[in-house]
């Protein structure tokens, strides 16, 4: 017999683009696509502005799902691939992008993308994705000058949100508003390891804590874990958070509290800043190419 | 003399009940959500089989993870010294000890008298202890016992990416969803907690003998992928999950004085 | 550009730092050579600079693959560290 089991992790998949701009007669139109280990996003560019993109979850193959990613974008648009004058492939799959022009580190796409989401006044820019957790300082330009990439452990990632919304039969997206819907803060789980950090949250929910409350607990786990990451390179204002979750209230709400700033809002998706500064990458590079040609 | 040793593991509680360096019993139970209630119902029932009178115990040391949380205990000891001292008691000639439990894995430097030289502990991530065994074996559906069994069957090492436990299962989904035989994932699992346990006991030193105790000894998968990332042979004394008891039992003998 | 590599996690934090702005003044990239495991490679990066950096197997296993060079005692001095000239490489742990 099969069980109808809800999946709990499942966040919304979409695509967008903007219907007011023609890209017919663009001088360059540049994509960039980030295939992450748990979501990918392709972002189109029409002369430097935000045309269209898509999120969605990552499949078992690479190349597949970019391909998936960049026909989604440009679903309902008028181009096709082939109209796209340079593209560039960032995240852990990024040499998996076949019809990339160039790949460039996740690293780097962040912060050029962090900088066009939220200005050249955000100094340290922290991405909390799927399955890694960066801590980013960058210029005015955008260009990194310090960084910190922990793939290794699922603490302050993704996934270790997913395995505990799971755990408590809540959906992803509600996870944020309930955590915060609590009377007092309570002492926060093991914020060392999620393995742990799930077995004291069953023996919580045993001695009779609510839902909430141990959403608390997790959410206040994860931001002074992702606070002792940011430690190592310091929190340079202004300060900005992009990826998944930065839509989760719970963990935003206690990482600024735990850092004494506010995080900068913008107007963008925030888990389009690695595609997004990778499409940025992409005209400039096209930029450079053409000028090269031309001299 | 009579003492007690009771080791407060994360997953399980052993106590030990020696008698002048005989042990006169010894029970398991499992920690579960209440570890100090665990330890008194396991510690009753260790008397009950050691045929003698409560009051005959003259001193009773914990160890273990939880071991401040043991009920009506006279001292203390830490798992680094209680595992040196129950292996020292039980085989001879052992300088390194291995001691891999759910949640710690440690490496142990010891002199012949059991005294610890040094020591490097694997801690607070489950990717260096048993837990990862067990996160797997659930990953594949299959129960912990089979798991080691399967690991056997395997020729082939095939590399596994993931350093965590969480990602770790997310890879094994996937090895099974590309066919790889459950063996050959089985034994990359054992491979891999092996590498990263003697990584740590490397930087203690690896002298002859090598002894390995700790609940995970019983994975016959994880004893011979240690065998072959030690390249040596591994020595295991019967019932190794309690020697962190007989460790602390034995200590406790020595506080008497 | 501080380039941090290595992770955090339940046990401790594993960062192997690479300078890069003091580290383009090298030329003869002794670290390569000098690392018993062999974790230093020579790359191009993002802003098209030749710098150092760990190869991505062992950055998530930093604990375990820098271990031999950092036994409990008589711990001699790290063999990248010594012989990165411009001192652009440092341990966290």
């Amino acid at each position: 017999m099969v069980e109808n089991k809800q999946e709990f992790w499942r966040w919304k998949e979409y695509n967008w683009h903007d219907e007011s701009l023609d890209p017919k007669g663009a001088e360059i139109i540049s994509a960039g696509v980030d295939v992450g280990s748990v979501s990918s996003q392709a972002v189109v560019m029409v002369d430097g502005k935000l045309y269209a993109f898509s999120n969605m979850r990552t499949g078992s193959d690479s190349p597949d799902s970019a391909r998936k990613a960049m026909s989604w974008a440009l679903e309902n648009t008028d181009l096709k691939l082939e109209d796209i004058h340079y593209t560039v492939g960032t995240g852990y799959g990024r040499v998996n992008v076949p019809f990339a022009d160039r790949a460039i580190t996740e690293i780097a796409c962040h912060a050029r993308g962090g900088n066009m989401m939220y200005g050249p006044t955000v100094r340290t820019i922290l991405d909390m994705g799927g399955q890694d957790c960066k801590a980013i300082h960058c210029d005015e330009k955008g260009k990194v000058t310090n960084f910190l990439m922990n793939d290794k452990c699922a603490a302050g990632t993704g996934r270790g949100m997913e395995v505990f919304a799971d755990l408590l039969a809540v959906p992803i997206e509600e996870v944020g508003e309930l955590s915060l819907d609590v009377d007092e803060e309570p002492p926060p789980v093991s914020s060392t390891c999620v393995v742990f950090a799930k077995s004291e949250a069953s023996s919580l929910l045993r001695d009779g804590w609510s839902k909430k409350r141990v959403l608390a607990a997790y959410c206040s786990a994860m931001a002074h874990r992702i606070v002792s990451l940011l430690d190592r390179i310091g929190v340079e204002k202004d300060f900005a958070i992009t990826g998944g979750i930065a839509k989760n209230s719970g963990v935003v709400a206690r990482l600024e509290k735990e850092l004494g700033l506010i995080a900068l809002k913008s107007n963008y998706d925030t888990q389009i800043a690695g595609a997004l500064g990778a499409a940025l990458f992409a005209r400039a590079l096209i930029e450079k190419q053409r000028k090269k040609v031309s001299q | 003399m009579i003492t007690a040793g009771i080791d407060m593991g994360s997953k399980y509680v052993k106590v030990v009940i020696l008698k002048d360096g005989t042990v006169l019993s010894k029970a398991m139970a499992a920690t579960g959500f209440e570890p100090a209630e665990a330890a008194a119902a396991c510690f009753k029932r260790a008397v009950q089989d050691s045929g003698i009178d409560r009051s005959s115990i003259e001193h009773i040391t914990s160890t273990g993870a939880g071991r401040k949380a043991a009920p009506n205990i006279n001292s203390d000891i830490t798992d680094v010294g209680a595992a040196a001292k129950g292996v020292t008691h039980l085989l001879e000639g052992v300088r390194t000890v291995i001691d891999v439990g759910a949640e710690e894995g440690r490496g142990i430097k010891i002199e012949a008298n059991g005294k610890v030289v040094d020591f490097a502990v694997n801690e607070k991530c489950a990717a260096g202890a048993g837990a990862f065994a067990e996160a797997m074996a659930r990953a594949l559906e299959v129960s912990l016992d089979e798991f080691g069994k399967l690991s056997l069957k395997s020729e082939k090492t095939i590399p596994m990416n993931a350093q965590c436990a969480v990602f770790a299962e997310s890879e094994v989904v996937s090895l099974v969803h590309a066919k790889t035989p459950k063996h050959d994932i089985a034994r990359a699992v054992h491979d891999a907690i092996a590498s990263r346990i003697v990584s740590m006991v490397r930087r203690v030193g690896i002298n002859k003998e090598v002894a390995l105790v700790g609940g995970v000894s019983y994975n016959c998968g994880f004893v011979d992928s240690l065998g072959r990332a030690l390249e040596t042979e591994v020595k295991i004394p019967e019932n190794p999950e309690y020697v962190g008891a007989l460790g602390a039992a034995l200590a406790a003998g020595e506080r008497i004085k | 550009m501080k380039a941090n590599y290595g992770y955090l996690d339940g046990s401790g934090e594993y960062f192997i730092t690479i300078d890069t702005d003091l580290c383009l003044k090298c030329s003869d990239h002794g670290c390569v050579g000098a690392c018993p495991v062999g974790m230093f490679e020579i790359i191009v990066d993002d802003y098209d600079d030749e710098v150092a950096a760990i190869k991505e197997a062992h950055r998530k296993k930093l604990k375990y693959d820098c271990a031999p060079c950092k036994p409990i005692s008589d711990r001699p001095p790290l063999p990248c560290v010594a012989a990165c000239t411009p001192g652009a490489v440092t341990h966290s742990w």
